[in-house]
């Protein structure tokens, strides 16, 4: 599978990640010859197999549907690189 | 009296209670350890002697009171991956720079309550990502291990390749971990240390920065088999606060430990053997099957046909869960902060220097599986194949109580000889990444030197939640190998 440029900067995009051309360039080998390299997977007959979901055998846990925890926004925007009065602090999203 | 730094957790709780030394006493001479040999190898990137102490005079306190718990005293070496409340956690990426968790994960919330005191913070691959420790921000680890009459560098693996040089080195007792494709076992065989990777399940992922979250689980490197069980003893328990974590009581793994291999079943996955295996490791490998024969098992081949499919497999699954777990660093809620053109600006210049390399690579990777008409085609695929080589495993552990297989291809190599291709480097994993994507318990034993005069070791692998008859097996080669030389102490 080769992935080209316009690949690279469309998914750089999605993830959010700034690249740059010399990036972008180098990227795109690494990640076409990784992607040739998992090819391989398509020799494997996987019809009818169920996708692996969980490799312990448990049913889904459940619990009571009630606040156990919480009551200090202070300490959850501790650590906030810009904050106030307790808000996370972002650039403007809505004009 | 011995040297303190040599002895293992057994031996110092045996000393510590008799009244031998203090915790104090002990923690002391780690601390005094690091001072000295931290600068060159790296292996804490965070050293917390202040807390050390006070944890240790809690320690003595207790002790005094005949309420000393599991790992009473013991100086322990935490995996950065870990958060530790107040204390600064970063995974080794610059993205989480100065972090301070307000809450402490369960792993270190168990070790704590049995009494273990904290050393410091280990190096270890940004976000867990690698097998020689050089994508950490805070600069490689270097291996205590050199090859003989060579003063070249070596990588210590990764991801924990702090947790295993540290243990190596005696900077501390015993450290935690964590392994996604095989970051316990892989460092452990590069620095003659064991490296218990458990059932997923087994140990709470609560408060450890995920990665890959179905194949992450924590472990710990110690220089015994016998300190492993103790270990895992302390780090297991059933979480409610992680879902996966299964509730099943944790066994003595001591106790365990005492019982016979004699009449035992190991399996040899004959798919292992794989072209160009060099011929120490084959050597190595014919010898532990020598062992449990001479210690009465029953040695059979069994065949688990879709081996070669798990490291693609799991190079499609884990980015992508990695995609999906890293998009919360976003220059928000903690961490680095890089403005730009508005809030997708600040996003993609947050992210694009904050991450490094190895872990953009991955992160675009993970993305791709997962965009818009791609999804069926690798990550549904890689699933159903994962599903495959768990059902090999099902298939096998029927006739078998264990499985023998060497843990790495080859010994410890030296710095940059792979970092220059992706795929070379990810091929390290390959006999440890199975047992990951099937969710089985993994260990690594040092089992030999190489010719270079480098550790190698032995990985056995166990059924689902059967950690204890890994233990014991796990004794047959550490007694039979017996005592292995020890890194000169070329750092001090």
């Amino acid at each position: 599978m080769q992935i080209n440029e316009a690949t690279v900067k469309k998914i750089a995009k999605l993830a959010r990640i700034k690249v740059t051309d010399q990036e972008t360039k180098s990227l795109e080998g690494e990640l076409s010859s990784i992607l040739s390299w998992v090819e391989q997977l398509n020799e494997v007959d996987t019809d009818d197999v169920e996708p692996l979901t969980s490799v312990v055998e448990t049913t889904m846990k459940k619990r009571e549907d009630v606040v156990t925890d919480g009551g200090y926004a202070s300490r959850v925007t501790k650590n906030a690189p810009l904050s106030e009065d307790n808000f996370f602090v972002v650039p403007k999203v809505v004009e | 009296m011995p040297d303190l730094l040599d002895l293992s957790i057994a031996e110092a709780r045996e000393g510590l209670d008799n009244g031998d030394f203090s915790a104090k006493e002990y923690t002391e001479s780690h601390i005094k350890e690091i001072e000295s040999a931290n600068k060159t190898l790296n292996a804490y990137i965070l050293e917390t002697p202040e807390k050390a102490l006070e944890m240790a005079a809690k320690s003595d306190e207790r002790m005094a009171k005949g309420e000393a718990g599991l790992l009473e005293g013991i100086p322990l070496g935490i995996k950065d991956l870990f958060c530790t409340n107040g204390v600064r956690t970063t995974a080794c990426s610059h993205i989480l720079d100065g972090f301070e968790p307000p809450y402490e994960s369960t792993v270190t919330e168990n070790l704590w309550n049995a009494g273990a005191v904290m050393l410091g913070k280990l190096n270890l691959d940004e976000f867990a990502m690698g097998s020689s420790n050089e994508t950490s921000h805070y600069g490689e680890v270097i291996n205590p291990w050199r090859r003989e009459g060579d003063d070249a560098k070596l990588v210590p693996g990764g991801s924990s390749g702090g947790s295993a040089a540290a243990v190596a080195a005696h900077l501390c007792v015993a450290a935690t971990a964590t392994d996604t494709g095989g970051s316990i076992r892989q460092p452990a065989a590069f620095t003659g240390t064991v490296g218990l990777k458990p059932t997923y399940g087994r140990v709470s992922r609560w408060g450890t920065i995920a990665f890959a979250s179905s194949l992450d689980q924590a472990g710990p490197i110690t220089r015994t088999v016998e300190d492993a069980a103790i270990m895992l003893q302390a780090m297991a328990s059933h979480d409610e606060k992680d879902t996966t974590s299964v509730d099943i009581a944790v066994p003595d793994y001591r106790k365990e430990l005492a019982g016979k291999v004699k009449g035992m079943t190991i399996g040899i996955p004959k798919e292992y053997r794989v072209d160009g295996m060099s011929e120490e490791i084959e050597a190595l490998w014919q010898q532990g099957i020598e062992w449990f024969k001479d210690a009465g098992a029953k040695i059979v081949e069994v065949s688990l046909p879709h081996t070669k499919y798990a490291l693609p497999a799991y190079y499609i699954v884990a980015p992508a869960e990695a995609s999906s777990n890293l998009a919360r660093y976003d220059g928000v809620k903690y961490g680095l902060r890089v403005e730009g053109d508005g809030i997708d600006g600040m996003y993609e210049n947050t992210r694009a220097e904050g991450f490094g390399d190895e872990v953009k690579r991955r992160i675009l990777m993970g993305t791709y599986v997962l965009s818009a008409g791609y999804y069926d085609a690798y990550y549904l695929k890689a699933q159903k194949v994962r599903t495959r080589i768990k059902q090999d495993f099902d298939e096998a552990f029927k006739d078998v109580d264990v499985m023998l297989t060497p843990t790495t291809p080859s010994p410890a190599f030296a710095m940059g000889e792979k970092s220059g291709d992706p795929l070379e480097m990810y091929l390290n994993d390959i006999f440890t990444v199975t047992v990951n994507m099937a969710g089985l318990p993994g260990l690594s034993v040092p089992a030999g030197m190489s010719a270079s005069g480098l550790p190698l070791g032995l990985q056995l692998i166990g059924k689902p939640f059967d950690e204890g008859t890994l233990l014991k097996a796990g004794q047959v080669i550490e007694q039979a190998a017996g005592e292995l030389p020890k890194p000169t102490k070329w750092w001090a």
